[in-house]
C-alpha cells in the first residue's frame, strides 16, 4: 500500500497515463463539441448542458439523453434509458476491479467516476501488459482519467458556446447518428453482434411510432435477446 | 420536465453501474452469460438509434427517394468500415447529406 502511493511514483504513473490518453483526445474533443452542440439544440440551458458532462459523464448516454429531452420524454425513461446505454459498464468495473482491489476505498470510489470508454481502453491495456497485480499504482488510471475528463470538459464548453450560435437549417441533429455510425460498425466483427444490430435496427423503425421512445428500448433488448441466441455460442 | 432530476438520476445511475463490480465483484468472476449479453449492449442500443435518426421522420417511416438520411448514412456506413475514421464518418456522411440537401429538388 505505501509503496503504491509513494508520491514520486504516483506522480510519475500519473504522466505516463495522461501521455497513453493523450492519442484518444484527438477523437473524443470533436464528440464533446458536438454533445454541447446537440444539447443547446435540444433546449437545454448551457448551464446544465456544461452540468451533464460533469455529473453524468458519458457521451453515448449525453448524446441520447439530448435527443431524448427534446421530445419530452418522461423523467422515468430517460434515467432507464441512461442506464441501459451504460450498462456496459458493468463490464468495465468488473474487468478493472482485480487491479484496483487493495486499493483504499476512497482510490475505488474517485476511479469509479473516471471508468469511461477510453480511460478503461487505455488502462486495462496497461494493467495487462505490466502484469504482477501487487504493484500497481492508481496513478496511471488517475492520470488517463483526468485527461480524458478535462478534454472532456473542454469540449463541451466549446460545443455549448458554438450551439449558440450555429443555425438550425445545417441539419446538425444529423451527427448523433453519424457518430454512432462511427463508434459502432467497426465493432461489428461477429455473428452475434450483427444480429443485435440489424434486430435492433428493424424494431426500432417500425416501433418509433410508440410513445415516449418506448421503441428504443424494445428495440435494445429485442436486439440483445436476438443476438445472444443468434452468436457463436448460442 | 426539470432537467436537473436528469442529471442527478442519471448520473447516479451510471456511477453506481462503474462502481458496482469495482465494489462487489473485486474477487469474483462476472458469470459468462451476463458478459455476453452486456457485450451486445452497444451494437443493440446505437444500431437502434440510429435507425431511428434514419428512417423516421415525426415517427413516421419515411423511405423516399427524397430522405436524404438515409444516402448519407450509407456513405458514413462505408467509410467507417473501411477506415474506422470517426472524423471521415463524420465529414463524407455531412457533406453527402448537405450535398443532396442542395441538389435534389
Amino acid at each position: 500500500m505505501s509503496e503504491q502511493n509513494d508520491p514520486p511514483r504516483l506522480a510519475a504513473e500519473f504522466w505516463r497515463g495522461v501521455r497513453a490518453e493523450a492519442p484518444l483526445l484527438i477523437g473524443v474533443a470533436p464528440f464533446g463539441m458536438i454533445y454541447g452542440v446537440l444539447a443547446l439544440s435540444a433546449g437545454m440551458p448551457p448551464a446544465a448542458a456544461q452540468a451533464m458532462s460533469a455529473m453524468v459523464f458519458a457521451g453515448s448516454a449525453q448524446f441520447i439523453t439530448t435527443q431524448l429531452y427534446a421530445t419530452a420524454t418522461p423523467l422515468i425513461l430517460i434515467v432507464l434509458t441512461i442506464f441501459v446505454v451504460n450498462l456496459r459498464h458493468l463490464l468495465y468495473s468488473a474487468s478493472v476491479a482485480p487491479y484496483l482491489q487493495p486499493l483504499r476505498p476512497a482510490w475505488k470510489f474517485l476511479l469509479a467516476y473516471l471508468l469511461t470508454d477510453e480511460a478503461y481502453a487505455v488502462t486495462i491495456a496497461e494493467y495487462q501488459r505490466s502484469g504482477n497485480l501487487p504493484k500497481h499504482s492508481p496513478g496511471f488510471f488517475l492520470g488517463a482519467g483526468l485527461a480524458l475528463w478535462a478534454c472532456w470538459q473542454a469540449s463541451t464548453a466549446v460545443g455549448v458556446f458554438l450551439g449558440a450560435n450555429l443555425p438550425q437549417s445545417w441539419s446538425l441533429d444529423f451527427t448523433l447518428a453519424l457518430t454512432f455510425i462511427a463508434i459502432i460498425v467497426p465493432t461489428l466483427k461477429e455473428r452475434g453482434l450483427v444480429a443485435a444490430a440489424l434486430i435492433a435496427s428493424l424494431i426500432g423503425v417500425v416501433s418509433g411510432g410508440l410513445p415516449y421512445k418506448l421503441g428504443l428500448l424494445l428495440a435494445t433488448l429485442l436486439g440483445i435477446l436476438g443476438g445472444y441466441w443468434l452468436g457463436e455460442e448460442g | 420536465m426539470n432537467i436537473w432530476y436528469i442529471l442527478l438520476l442519471g448520473g447516479a445511475a451510471t456511477y453506481l453501474t462503474r462502481l458496482s463490480m469495482i465494489l462487489l465483484f473485486s474477487r469474483r468472476q462476472i458469470p459468462p452469460r451476463l458478459e455476453r449479453a452486456l457485450r451486445l449492449v452497444p451494437a443493440a442500443v446505437f444500431s437502434a438509434i440510429i435507425a431511428q435518426e434514419v428512417f423516421l421522420q415525426n415517427g413516421q417511416l419515411n423511405l423516399s427517394f427524397h430522405n436524404e438520411r438515409i444516402a448519407a448514412a450509407l456513405a458514413a456506413t462505408l467509410v467507417a468500415w473501411r477506415t474506422r475514421n470517426v472524423l471521415l464518418t463524420l465529414a463524407v456522411g455531412m457533406a453527402t447529406l448537405w450535398a443532396l440537401q442542395m441538389t435534389l429538388p
